[in-house]
Parts: structure tokens; C-alpha cells; sequence
């Protein structure tokens, strides 16, 4: 039994550090689509990663060692993050009640490396991308820890992995509305937290529109490929807190089950892509207002829950 | 269910009015809310459908999401306005006194309970919703034409809440409140008309400068 368990969570552990990269591949290759083109190898940011581990360190010298540890810090902590978070029907390493909280305070942990990290560059290109992004994240955040309450309220569970297993078709019955909306909330956080495009461009590299990409000029080889990667497992993480609420199924074969949930995942990664090729990027004075109507959205869910 | 559904819908347009700031979107946001209220009556009464019930439904869709927008199209086309600006209240406040407005909707809708009254646990919180955000429309926009967005709003709350409880109100009464209705926006749409004749803006606030 035991046994079993730990199998089945180093699956969950080693499926999120080796897929996630490919969801950035399958946004790539949807934009690609869009604009007609055939687009990059679906691979292709696993060899971007390598051909960046082999690339030599450049470090400026007015950093300091905030700025060497902090990639390997941030890479720990959203380590960290994956070990709650679980993998579809493969249970989380650790899982108690309240790990949602947890989840979002070790997200603000990375946050809060990658911007001292930016700061201690003495840039003032990246001082002025740092505020940007504690701006948005301070609103995005309530809106974050809002959603996973209501899927709490809904689910009357406080784990990750609880909630991901307790969510089935009948909640849709029971509260579709409140489920659509907090999707929604969470899918507007996704975008927000992981640099896309209504908020934030993640190709861009006109200097007075870049958020998050002017935070990470300064790296260079290995760091730049951890920072890739860590963009990745955020990526990851957010899209497997939707998964299980998109495709609420549980039947008895565990290999059914997690491709139900891969499926769930390649489709919020194909709707990313959908929402950057559709969507002009929104003006920095707009964002605040989107984010709050996120926040708004999720509320709205829980008072639902609340009533019905 | 369905109900449930169409009164959401009207809550998160209500919603969307409250943070958008371009006219001609916000006009077709409450010709869709008019038209989603219109639908109301007849998923209410589904089973017993009557003429009666009818007669409102296609009344009020036909003036709420056609005519009334055809109205303000007209007013902002002659008055060659496309966007609230700076309006008293911005949209982020905006919002956050539609969340607060909605809490306090809910709230309102458990002390207020009608029970068997009305379908839906959900109509007295959104029709309350609609009230809170229609009066905050008219107070906070400078624009004419937002205002009487404002005041449609306040109306589809009202509305919400007479079609939440149909069966005790007669159909000449809807009837006639829809008319009533339909003169004040015609009323209006002139009134913003002539001021843009007259004073080439339709800014409310600087309406306090004219002189005779």
C-alpha cells in the first residue's frame, strides 16, 4: 500500500519536471498556427534549455551573490510548489489541509527572489520591470487566493490534492455557474502569473512594454536556462490547478485518468495560445482593472456557492 | 436551472458595465441584458406558458435589445461620442464598489426572504444588484448617454425583480411600465441629442456653467 503511494507520487513528481517544458511548445506551435506558419520543433524548449546549460556565466559586476543564488533559490522554491500540487490522479508528495495557502505564499516567494534578484542588477530598465510586476501580482494574488477558496467552498476540501480528487460531475451540476467563473478567475491568473499575452508579452522586447522578460535581461546561459524552466513549472503548476476542474473524472484506472487530465492540460495550453493569437495586448492603465474583474469573477463565484 | 443561469449572465453584465468605459460597447451590453431579462418571464413560467407571458417576453426583448440600443446609437452618433472620460469614479473603484454592491445584494437577498415568491434565491440579490449598480452609473459617469445607461440599468434591476414574482402583477401593469420606459429613453435620447446641438458636448458637469 505504502509502497504504491510513493510510487505513484515520484510518478507525479517526475511527470510535472519532464513534461512541463512541452506546454510551452504546444503554445508555441497553436500561435504558429495561427499566424500560418509551421512553427518550431515541439521540443523545442527542452533544446533551447540545453543549448543554454552549455553556454558560459556572464555576471555583471555590480551584482552581488543575491543575484547568483537567486535563480537556484526560485528553482528550490517552485520545486517546493510542485510538491503539493498534484499530478491529476497521482497524489501529491505532501498534501494538508491549507496547502492552497501554501501554494500561493511560495508562489509570492519566487516572485519575491526573481525581484530582488532584477534589483540587485542596478538597472533602472529592470527596477521599472520589478514594480510593474509586484503591481500586477498584488492584484492578481487575491484574485489567485480567492478561486482556490471557492474550489475549497465547492469541494468542502482545503488540499490540493483533496480537491482535485473530490471534484466530479455532479459539482458541475450542483454549481456550474460558480465552477465556469472560478475557472475563468484562475485562467486569468495563469495568464497574469506567467507573463501572457492581455498582460504581458512574452516575446516582446520593446523596453517600455516588457513586464517580466526585462527582470531576466541580466542572465545569461545556465541561469537564464533555470529561469526558462522555472517559467515552465509555473506554467505547469497553474495549469494543473485547472485541469482537474475542467475534466472533473475519476474512474477506477489510473492510466485513463491521467491521460483525461494530459488532455485537460494540452487544451488550456491550446487556449493560451488561442487567447494570444486573438488578443492585443491590453494598455499597462487597463491591466489593474482586468485583474480586479478577475477578483470580481471570483467572488461572484463564492457568494453562488454561498446561495445555491 | 436555466433561470439560475440568465440571472448570472445579467449579474456578470452588470459586472461588465461597471469597468467598461468605450459607449458602444456598453450600449450593447444592456441591449443584451435587456434581452436576457426579456427571456426571463418565459423560462419562469415554462410549463405553463400564456400569451400573457408572451406578449412581456417579446415586448420587452424587441424594446430592450433593439430598439432602446437603436435609440443610443442614433444619440451617440450624433453626438460623436465613443468613450466615457474621466468619469467621477474610475473603473478599478468602479469595480470595487460593484463587489461591495453585489456582497451587500446577497445579504439583502437572505434578511429579505420571499421564499415561495419568487422562482429563484438568485432574483432578489441580482435585481437588488442591478438597482446598486444603475444608481452608481448615473452618479458616477459625466456623460450624458452613460447616464441613461445608468437609468436602464436601475430599471432592468426593478424589472428583475417585478418578473421574479410575474404572477402577481397583471400584464397591463408591465405594460405599461414598458411604455413608460420607452418614452423616458426617447425623452432622453432627444434631450442628449439637443445638448450636443447646443452646447457641442454632452458632458453633464459643465452643464452647471450655462447661463440664459
Amino acid at each position: 500500500m505504502t509502497i504504491s503511494i510513493l510510487l505513484k507520487t515520484t510518478i507525479s513528481i517526475l511527470a510535472s519536471l519532464i513534461l512541463a517544458p512541452i506546454l510551452l511548445g504546444i503554445i508555441n506551435r497553436v500561435k504558429a498556427g495561427f499566424a500560418g506558419r509551421v512553427g518550431q520543433p515541439l521540443l523545442q524548449p527542452y533544446y533551447d534549455i540545453f543549448k543554454l546549460l552549455k553556454k558560459g556565466l556572464v555576471y555583471s559586476t555590480t551584482t552581488s551573490w543575491i543575484f547568483r543564488w537567486g535563480t537556484l533559490v526560485s528553482l528550490a522554491v517552485i520545486v517546493c510548489a510542485l510538491l503539493i500540487v498534484p499530478c491529476g490522479p497521482f497524489p501529491a508528495l505532501i498534501s494538508f489541509k491549507g496547502d492552497i495557502f501554501l501554494l500561493v505564499y511560495l508562489m509570492g516567494v519566487v516572485r519575491f527572489i526573481t525581484v530582488i534578484s532584477a534589483l540587485d542588477t542596478g538597472s533602472s530598465f529592470e527596477g521599472m520591470g520589478s514594480s510593474r510586476e509586484m503591481f500586477f501580482s498584488a492584484l492578481a494574488e487575491p484574485a489567485l487566493l480567492l478561486a482556490l477558496m471557492g474550489l475549497a467552498k465547492v469541494t468542502d476540501s482545503f488540499s490540493l490534492t483533496s480537491i482535485a480528487n473530490t471534484l466530479s460531475a455532479t459539482n458541475w451540476f450542483n454549481n456550474g455557474a460558480s465552477l465556469a467563473l472560478l475557472m475563468g478567475t484562475l485562467f486569468i491568473v495563469l495568464l497574469s502569473e506567467n507573463a501572457r499575452i492581455p498582460i504581458d508579452d512574452p516575446n516582446t522586447h520593446l523596453e517600455l512594454t516588457m513586464i517580466h522578460e526585462v527582470m531576466v535581461l541580466d542572465h545569461s546561459g545556465p541561469d537564464f536556462a533555470v529561469i526558462n524552466y522555472i517559467s515552465a513549472l509555473k506554467l505547469w503548476i497553474f495549469s494543473a490547478i485547472i485541469a482537474p476542474v475542467l475534466f472533473p473524472i475519476h474512474t477506477n484506472n489510473i492510466i485513463a485518468d491521467f491521460s483525461v487530465w494530459l488532455s485537460g492540460m494540452v487544451l488550456i495550453s491550446i487556449a493560451v495560445g488561442i487567447v494570444e493569437s486573438s488578443m492585443a495586448r491590453l494598455r499597462l492603465t487597463v491591466i489593474p482593472q482586468f485583474l480586479l474583474g478577475a477578483t470580481a469573477l471570483a467572488i461572484t463565484a463564492i457568494v453562488l456557492t454561498w446561495i445555491g | 436551472m436555466k433561470v439560475q443561469l440568465l440571472l448570472i449572465l445579467v449579474l456578470l453584465t452588470n459586472l461588465k458595465l461597471l469597468g467598461s468605459s468605450r459607449l458602444g460597447s456598453s450600449i450593447r451590453t444592456v441591449a443584451i441584458q435587456g434581452s436576457l431579462l426579456g427571456l426571463l418571464p418565459l423560462f419562469i413560467e415554462l410549463d405553463s406558458l400564456n400569451w400573457r407571458v408572451m406578449t412581456l417576453a417579446i415586448g420587452t426583448v424587441f424594446l430592450k435589445g433593439f430598439v432602446f440600443a437603436n435609440l443610443l446609437f442614433r444619440a451617440i452618433n450624433v453626438a460623436n461620442v465613443n468613450r466615457e472620460v474621466q468619469p467621477f469614479a474610475g473603473y478599478v473603484s468602479s469595480l470595487l464598489y460593484g463587489i461591495v454592491a453585489l456582497i451587500v445584494s446577497f445579504w439583502l437577498g437572505q434578511i429579505l426572504n420571499l421564499g415561495q415568491l419568487s422562482y429563484s434565491p438568485l432574483i432578489i440579490p441580482v435585481s437588488f444588484f442591478g438597482i446598486f449598480s444603475g444608481l452608481f452609473l448615473i452618479v458616477s459617469r459625466r456623460r450624458a448617454i452613460s447616464q441613461v445607461l445608468g437609468f436602464l440599468v436601475l430599471e432592468n434591476g426593478v424589472f428583475t425583480f417585478g418578473a421574479g414574482i410575474i404572477k402577481m402583477t397583471s400584464l397591463l401593469v408591465e405594460i405599461g411600465i414598458l411604455l413608460d420606459v420607452f418614452v423616458a429613453i426617447l425623452v432622453m435620447g432627444i434631450t442628449v441629442f439637443r445638448i450636443s446641438q447646443e452646447c457641442d458636448h454632452i458632458d453633464t458637469d459643465k452643464l452647471i456653467t450655462l447661463k440664459d
